[in-house]
């Protein structure tokens, strides 16, 4: 190789060079400035409803059909006040634990039924395997509301209308079957040897299921525990089905009931309810979104 | 005593492939036994069976008296160790370790006491609090190696544990192992392993005897001694030894005592008559290692010739890719023979070493002239 040197043919080179790399910075500096404002624009569109739903919460029942702005002209919790209060005998209070007890079982049952059957399926075979794979496949892509009935006449005939249990129950076979199939995806992507290591060092199955795959399993435990989560709070037709006393009913249920039983409908009322109901899975959402994002990302395990 | 005995142990899996085919191998109490062979040979699945990984689809398999082959591998009296070292990526090393007594319930401070044992023998202790992830590849082998190591096992199962490591990594564990070996076996602790490598250099260096498998069936069980100068047939004479053994096919002259190759031919004595089998078939293979061919001398009669192709000089070695007739063959010489004059194209002369001629049938590939040990 020949030895470099400075020659002015190079530095009118080095100064074309440098004019280059400073047009392509301004360049990428404009791009990025475009792309983060468009974002910002169709973010803000997405987020307005949810925007004007917490301000209006706090307008007088007057004001929020008269006023298009989301900022309140006399901001009043009065809509919090007499929302939780309610026109039944119950406060919200009742329903947000009634909630409560149909999500914690529910959350507590899909986790554990759905690892078991998710553990069967991706590291042991049996007879029938295939055809049960297929089954559960097939659960899966069947909607929901064609087994609404023969649930209901079930559950009926079972004596359990009226009662947390049909809510529940499912859960506890791992009904859900989105949850068991995302779970053997990503136990597919989790090699076998530490499993293996387990069963040589002594440990039966479920020893090797609870202390080496379930921590293993933990993102994706914890994504299916917060979609359980998620889809149980916002859940408004299983209740509706299956839950006809007022004293027993959820949130999702408890909101719609006070546009029933007022005439006028109080709407601050009900959208000040609406952003209590909202606030749990936002902040549970929050809290848990790195491992969420981790759990739900196919790959598992970093090699 | 923890003597591992496989008696015609067959794997079938569910396609009818047949695996293993009937094999019968005998490792005494305390013997360090390598399985090698190229990949695909179904060594890894021989191990597998014995720790109870893989079921077996007939015969026996027995550690010390008891016959295993349905127990779990957890009862088995084996620990093993894998290639990707297979740690619980949860636990800290000392979990790690103590996993296995965690769970036969042995007392906080036996599991305390033995934790920081094996440590000391591995030198991990300062790695106990760290996750397996902190870990770099030669420290997380060692702990592998020490949560086999700290359940006491009758029997040791390595499989391919140093093929993940760096040369010179590999080289030092290499030694390692071994050493640990000879520990435990002197200190009469139970010290039986079976090591399965591809790697001939480890089969060579670690092991007491070294079973050479292909396609499922034992091609032999031998010390690596043995192995190297009594090759049973053509694919053990291939596999084991570096370079590999010259094969050429070849034509046998018994009256006047000449092996004829590629239209030269050279003379033989007592020593390899003597050994050669009487029943010979019509096509035989010579095979001769490298290391037994050496220069002719000037004017040396009865000597083989050959156009050299390629030199690689080695340092200690030098080898010589000579070519005959189409045929390639090498030749090792000492490092210090070289001129640095021979160049591409120069007629080589050299001469093959007597005893350590080896024939083989073409056939059945079976060694027909099995030189005595002494």
């Amino acid at each position: 190789m020949s030895q470099l040197v400075l020659t002015p043919e190079k530095s009118h080179n080095d100064v074309e060079a440098a004019r280059f790399i400073a047009a392509e910075r301004r360049r990428h500096k404009l791009n990025a400035g475009f792309r983060y404002f468009l974002l910002a624009a169709v973010g803000l569109v997405m987020l307005y409803p949810l925007i004007w739903l917490i301000g209006a919460s706090f307008k007088t029942n007057a004001e929020i059909f008269t006023s298009p702005g989301f900022i309140p002209r006399n901001p009043t919790a009065q809509g919090y006040i007499d929302g939780w209060r309610t026109s039944t005998p119950y406060t919200f209070a009742t329903f947000f634990w009634n909630t409560f007890l149909i999500i914690a079982p529910k959350v507590i049952f899909t986790v554990i039924s759905c690892t078991a059957v998710a553990y069967g399926f991706a590291r042991f075979d049996f007879p029938g395997k295939k055809i049960l794979f297929a089954t559960l496949i097939g659960t899966l892509l069947l909607p929901n509301v064609v087994t609404r009935i023969p649930q209901y006449l079930l559950f009926r005939d079972l004596g359990w209308l009226d009662s947390f249990l049909p809510l529940w129950v499912p859960s506890a076979f791992a009904g859900d079957a989105f949850f068991v199939f995302m779970l053997i995806q990503f136990l597919r992507a989790i090699p076998r040897d530490m499993e293996e290591a387990a069963r040589v060092d002594g440990a039966n199955t479920w020893q090797t299921l609870i202390f080496i795959v379930v921590p293993l399993l933990t993102p994706a435990l914890l994504s299916v525990a917060l979609f359980q989560f998620m889809w149980t709070m916002n859940d408004f037709l299983g209740p509706l089905i299956y839950i006809s006393s007022v004293d027993k009913y959820p949130v999702s249920l408890a909101l719609k009931l006070s546009i029933d039983t007022t005439e006028a409908f109080e709407w601050n009322r009900i959208l000040a309810m609406s952003v209590l109901a909202l606030a749990p899975s936002l902040v549970v959402f929050f809290l848990a979104q790195k491992y969420f994002i981790e759990g739900i990302s196919s790959g598992g395990v970093k090699g | 005593m923890a003597r591992l005995q496989i008696k015609n142990v067959e794997k079938v899996y569910g396609n009818s492939f047949k695996a293993v085919h009937g094999i019968n191998l005998d490792v005494a109490d305390g013997e360090f036994m390598v399985l090698v062979g190229p990949s695909g040979c179904a060594k890894s699945t021989t191990l597998r069976m014995i720790a109870g990984l893989e079921t077996i689809s007939g015969g026996q398999i027995t550690i010390g008296d008891r016959v295993v082959n349905n127990l779990p591998p957890g009862q088995r009296g084996i620990s093993m160790v894998f290639q990707n070292y297979a740690l619980y990526p949860h636990m800290k090393v000392r979990n790690n370790l103590a996993f296995g007594l965690k769970l036969r319930r042995r007392p906080k401070q036996e599991i305390a006491q033995a934790t920081a044992e094996v440590a000391e023998t591995l030198e991990i202790g300062p790695l106990l609090d760290r996750l397996p992830k902190q870990l770099s590849g030669g420290q997380a082998q060692r702990v592998a190696l020490g949560r086999a190591l700290i359940k006491q096992p009758e029997v040791f199962l390595f499989d391919e544990p140093l093929s993940n490591l760096d040369a010179k990594l590999r080289a030092s564990m290499r030694v390692r192992i071994a050493d640990l070996h000879k520990r435990l076996k002197a200190e009469g602790q139970s010290s039986t392993v079976v090591y399965v490598t591809h790697d001939q250099t480890e089969a060579m260096t670690m092991g007491d005897r070294i079973c050479v498998m292909k396609d499922g069936h034992i091609m032999q069980v031998d010390a690596p001694v043995a192995l190297y100068h009594r090759p049973q047939n053509l694919f053990v004479a291939g596999f084991i030894g570096s370079p590999e053994m010259n094969l050429v096919p070849a034509e046998l002259d018994r009256q006047g005592r000449r092996i004829r190759i590629i239209g030269q031919s050279f003379g033989y004595g007592d020593n390899l008559a003597d050994r050669l089998e009487a029943d010979v078939g019509r096509s035989i293979m010579l095979g001769i290692r490298p290391q037994h061919l050496r220069l002719a001398k000037a004017g040396e009669q009865d000597a083989l010739e050959g156009k050299l192709a390629h030199v690689e000089f080695m340092g200690h070695e030098i080898d010589l890719f000579v070519d005959i007739g189409g045929t390639r063959v090498v030749i090792v010489v000492p490092g210090d023979s070289y001129d640095g004059k021979a160049i591409s194209g120069d007629t080589v002369r050299f001469v093959p070493s007597e005893p350590s001629i080896h024939l083989f049938d073409t056939e059945s590939g079976r060694n027909i002239s099995l030189p005595n040990l002494n």
